[in-house]
């Protein structure tokens, strides 16, 4: 049973107005006590997905799961679920303790329990003193907590959350996905958060879903999701990453022959063929002012162009006598100044190891 | 405005023009008009200043007392009643598809542009005896004892004779125009303000377990507050003072305050009295902004629950 993913999404899609397509047959499985994560660019169909979750909007078609009990029937107030909405949507009338009170009282639990339960969810999200205050007498941060205990309290199977940290300044934010991964330990329920913001999906979740055009391009942790991106949109969603296009014939044995412009011919593993993209990660490629002669690297010439410095590593941009610049994120190993710096003009040996280079569709 | 003093002619030359216009066509005859009430008639067209109090003690005897008090039941069922009917209207309004909701808007809005007059002369051709309402009502009944006739039950064994319903000419038809009159001041500041509320607190209390009435009555009542007070302080003060309808649709005991005190102006020709009944009216009417301005700041507080 508790095998059993909490949440599944079958061929889900949603049209609106006919010919919208927000979300186009999506299928997901959550497990329970995930953190997961629905990442891809704006009007991607996150929120749509998220809302057809809650019970705000009905799939054109497919079917939605959760706790193995089918949702199709079954109302917003009715399921085991709570959202944190992107604007909060603490009720301005209510002081923190009403707020946070309403759903219980919603479910008719006893007045001492409510208040017990109260106090206990205002603790959790740190805001212990604060329940006779107004909406209004709160930061942003603090209403979103508010938002978040008066979800939690009702200790639903599942939290949703929808961009919850946006509105918030970059050091609150990061305050608070700390805190969100930390009360997510604590209180054991599965946590869907939506977001675009990639850097947080991947500090936060376990698992992530990406998204593009209303499709599910890819599933994975955050790792995988990174160094081995399913296909060019992902690899280019997550991270920097350099391309360059090629064709690929299948060599047997799960490797692939691709021919590239000034790489030349390279076997390499993966499946994808035809027209492809060779895809590499700026902090896997090393320069050198020899030609390397490691037969598992790549290694082709360049000249510095651009160079940017960030302290411990430079963003260093070569021309490779290709359309597109290659770019090394290089790290300042040395504190030799002479050493690191890099001179426009200046010509290297550029390389990277053969598994670091991805063949992607 | 800060620096009203140092350019003070084009101060005067943008404020003259309606400080005149208040002072020559408000101010002065509400004055007079209040300076009536503390007069004497004293003969058929001369009148007295003596500062008494006759005729607010006059005003206050039980006749105008309990026509005071009919006024104020007609104009808060008036009230209570366009709240009602609005709510779901406004309602309607705010979650139909953009495009639609300008022609809906329009169609609350449209009766303004004809004349009250017209309007009111149009009701009593639905209400009258002889009326829409009534012929109506005759065709059916008409129509469903010949076909009761077919299986041998006509000739008025079951249904009819048709005798009119008497629609015209009482309390009820005096309500109704008011409320047909009045259901645009109520739907416009509701539409306003729950235009203005947001969705997500709506979609937020379903989430939390709430089915549509604890939602409605929890939420968007309180919230929508400030438009519920205005709806009702622009309904009830014209309603508690209409003067056309009451005259045109009630019967003899239909008597609101403005006909009584149209009635001293005109054929009593008893200018005091009128006057002591137009401040008393006035007086009610500050009452009323007085109970809204109190809810208001109670909704400010965020104390309504
Ligand atoms: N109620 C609606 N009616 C019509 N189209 C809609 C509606 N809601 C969303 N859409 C469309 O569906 C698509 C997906 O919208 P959605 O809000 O799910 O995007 P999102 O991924 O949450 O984007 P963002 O990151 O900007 O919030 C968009 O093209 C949007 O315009
Ligand atoms: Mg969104």
């Amino acid at each position: 049973m508790s095998d059993e993913p909490i949440i599944q999404i079958k061929n889900v899609s949603k049209i609106f107005g006919g010919t919208v397509k927000a979300v186009d047959e999506v299928n997901l499985e959550v497990k329970r006590g995930e953190f997961f994560a629905l990442l891809g660019p704006s009007g991607c169909g996150k929120t749509t997905l998220l809302r057809m979750l809650a019970g705000f909007e009905v799939p054109t078609h497919g079917q939605v799961i959760v706790d193995g009990q089918d949702m199709s029937k079954v109302q917003p107030n009715k399921r085991p679920i709570n959202m944190v909405f992107q604007s909060y949507a603490v009720f301005p009338h209510m002081s923190v303790e009403q707020n946070v009170a309403y759903g219980l009282k919603m479910d008719r639990r006893p007045a001492k329990e409510i208040r017990e339960r109260v106090a206990e969810a205002l603790e959790l999200v740190k805001l212990g003193g604060y329940g006779k205050r107004m909406p209004d007498e709160m930061s942003g941060g603090q209403r979103q907590r508010v938002a978040l205990a008066r979800a939690l309290v009702k200790r639903p199977s599942v939290l949703l959350l929808d961009e919850p940290l946006s509105a918030l300044d970059a050091k609150l934010r990061e305050a608070m996905q700390l805190e969100l991964v930390r009360l997510q330990k604590t209180v054991g329920i599965t946590f869907v958060i939506v977001t675009h913001d990639q850097s947080e999906a991947l500090s936060m979740a376990n698992r992530i879903a990406v998204m593009n055009a209303g499709t599910v391009q890819q599933v994975a942790p955050p790792t995988t999701l990174y160094e081995q991106p399913a296909n060019r949109f992902v690899a280019d969603f997550i991270g920097k990453i350099n391309m360059i296009e090629g064709d690929a014939v299948a060599a047997g044995d799960g490797q692939v022959k691709v021919t590239a412009p000034v790489i030349g011919e390279v076997t390499l593993a993966g499946t994808a063929t035809g027209k492809v993209a060779l895809a590499v990660r700026p902090e896997k490629i090393f320069v050198s002012e020899t030609k390397p002669t490691d037969p598992a690297v790549i290694a082709v010439k360049g000249k510095v162009g651009e160079v940017a410095y960030f302290g411990s590593y430079s963003n260093v941009f070569f021309d490779i006598g290709l359309p597109a610049p290659l770019q090394a994120d290089i790290s300042n190993v040395s504190s030799d100044i002479e050493e690191i710096i890099f001179t426009a003009g200046e010509e290297y040996w550029v390389y990277w190891r053969k598994s670091d280079t991805l063949v992607l569709g | 405005m800060e620096n009203w003093k140092r350019s003070a002619q084009t101060f005067w030359a943008a404020f003259a023009p309606p400080t005149f216009w208040l002072v020559t066509f408000f101010i002065i005859p509400l004055s007079l008009i209040w300076l009536y009430s503390f007069s004497s008639k004293t003969g058929v067209i001369d009148i007295t200043l003596d500062w008494n109090l006759n005729q607010y003690a006059r005003a206050l005897e039980p006749l105008y007392l309990g026509i005071f008090w009919k006024s104020i039941v007609m104009a808060t069922a008036t009230t209570a009643i366009c709240l009602v009917v609005a709510f779901p209207v406004a309602i309607a309004i705010v979650f139909s598809k953009p495009n639609m909701r300008m022609w809906l808007l329009l169609l609350v809005i449209l009766p303004f542009w004809t004349n009250l007059l017209i309007r009111t002369y149009a009701l009593i051709a639905v209400l009258r005896t002889n009326g829409f309402i009534n012929n109506g009502l005759e065709w059916i009944v008409v129509n469903a004892d010949w076909a009761l006739s077919l299986i041998g039950l006509g000739d008025n064994t079951i249904v009819g004779p048709f005798t009119p319903l008497q629609l015209l000419y009482n309390n009820t038809a005096v309500v109704f125009g008011l409320v047909y009159v009045s259901l645009p001041f109520m739907v416009l500041p509701l539409y306003a303000a729950l235009d203005r509320l947001d969705r997500s607190y709506l979609e937020a209390s379903l989430d939390l377990g709430a089915g549509h009435t604890r939602t409605f009555f929890s939420i968007v009542v309180p919230l929508a507050l400030p438009g519920i007070a205005s709806g009702i302080v622009i309904t009830f003060i014209p309603a508690m003072g209409s003067y056309l309808t009451p005259d045109l649709l009630g019967g003899t005991d239909s008597k609101m305050i403005a006909n009584v005190i149209a009635s001293q102006f005109k054929q009593a020709n008893n200018w005091p009295f009128g006057a002591a009944l137009s401040f008393l009216l006035m007086y009610a009417t500050f009452f009323a902004l007085a109970v809204r301005a109190v809810l208001m700041r109670k909704e400010g507080r965020g104390d309504v629950r």
